[in-house]
């Protein structure tokens, strides 16, 4: 597939696409299991943005690849291994604080990706991450604001986003890992090479550690393989939730 | 996660016009409050513009005082313009 003319273009927008769609699936899960009401609505919120640029990206995907797969055949009919998301966004979310510690560290990428892909050579593209910058930086916000809270809250509070930072930095080097369909897009001035956001999201994410008096996980262990299909075990559970009913129901809608 | 203090919500929905109560949520400070206005009230482009108020610094009147608060302008018809013609294309009065 990715050695077929707009292999590597059909390859970066599955990238982008799934590590929107398994966000947002994901954060739909805090529906109505929120703590407050308000995070109800907000996560849920964020989570329909996700889903909004997941269904863009995924149908130009379907269309780049000129199989006749849509949105919901990518979304729906794809096995766990034909995924190309970031493992850090399949990852469970054990509490609040595991919820808040993924989107702080998954907006602080998008929202600088989003806002150089909005440049792109490629117009499609430039269109949907125009739309999408604007969000990510409100879930950018959302995250920050929410880490500051528990970090530089009670000691409990603290203790747990400390927690939840551990367990998901390990994660976080996979999404600026470089490889040839990342250096192709950015080559072509279609996509972002995301070895180049790095410095800058660690920036980003170090002040607002700092100002929620919370230290920056030290760790040697990165795990990866999601760009390439390698997942860890929760995405399988993940897809068996948002596949079952369209896959007992071919087309089904509401 | 305390549910925090009582925020009462104002939203304007265009220039022009002025900021109108919609509603109240949980916020443990004045900026999760706007956020989370942000995000309960103005979900379908409801407003243009936020205000947050913690529902403690409101004063409001009392319903015993209902009687001398507002029966006496029951019977001052005068105060009431409606013995002006308004003029042509004048809207909003």
């Amino acid at each position: 597939m990715t050695g077929s003319p707009g292999g590597e273009l059909f390859a970066y927008l599955l990238r982008l696409g799934d590590d929107a769609l398994i966000t947002a699936q994901r954060l739909g899960e805090w529906s109505a299991r929120a703590p407050e009401m308000e995070q109800d609505i907000a996560l849920s919120n964020i989570a329909l943005d996700q889903l909004g640029a997941a269904r863009l990206f995924l149908t130009y995907a379907g269309e780049v690849e000129g199989a006749g797969r849509d949105e919901d055949a990518l979304a729906y009919l794809r096995q766990d291994f034909e995924f190309r998301n970031a493992q850090l966004v399949e990852l469970s979310d054990t509490d609040f604080g595991t919820a808040i510690a993924k989107l702080l560290c998954l907006a602080a990428f998008q929202h600088p990706l989003y806002e150089a892909l909005s440049s792109s050579a490629d117009q499609r593209i430039a269109g949907i991450a125009a739309k999408a910058v604007k969000e990510s930086a409100y879930h950018l916000d959302h995250a920050t604001l929410w880490t500051v809270r528990l970090g530089d809250g009670t000691a409990e509070s603290h203790r747990r986003m400390a927690d939840a930072l551990d367990e998901v930095w390990p994660y976080t080097f996979e999404l600026f890992e470089s490889d040839r369909v990342a250096r192709h897009v950015a080559a072509a001035r279609i996509g972002v090479d995301p070895s180049s956001l790095r410095d800058g999201w660690l920036d980003t994410v170090t002040g607002v550690l700092r100002q929620a008096t919370l230290d920056l996980p030290v760790t040697e262990w990165r795990p990866t393989g999601g760009r390439a299909g390698r997942h860890t075990e929760a995405l399988g559970y993940l897809l068996a939730e948002m596949q079952v009913l369209h896959r007992a129901h071919p087309g089904a809608t509401w | 996660m305390a549910a925090g203090e009582l925020w009462e919500v104002f939203v304007r929905p265009r220039r022009g016009l002025a900021h109108t109560h919609v509603g109240s949520l949980h916020a443990p400070d004045a900026e999760m409050a706007l956020r989370n206005a942000r995000d309960v009230y103005t979900r379908r482009q409801e407003g243009v513009s936020i205000w947050v108020i913690p529902a403690g610094a409101i004063t409001a009147s009392s319903p015993d005082e209902k009687d001398a608060f507002f029966d006496p302008a029951a019977d001052k018809v005068y105060r009431h313009p409606t013995f002006y013609d308004v003029p042509e294309g004048a809207g909003h009065l």
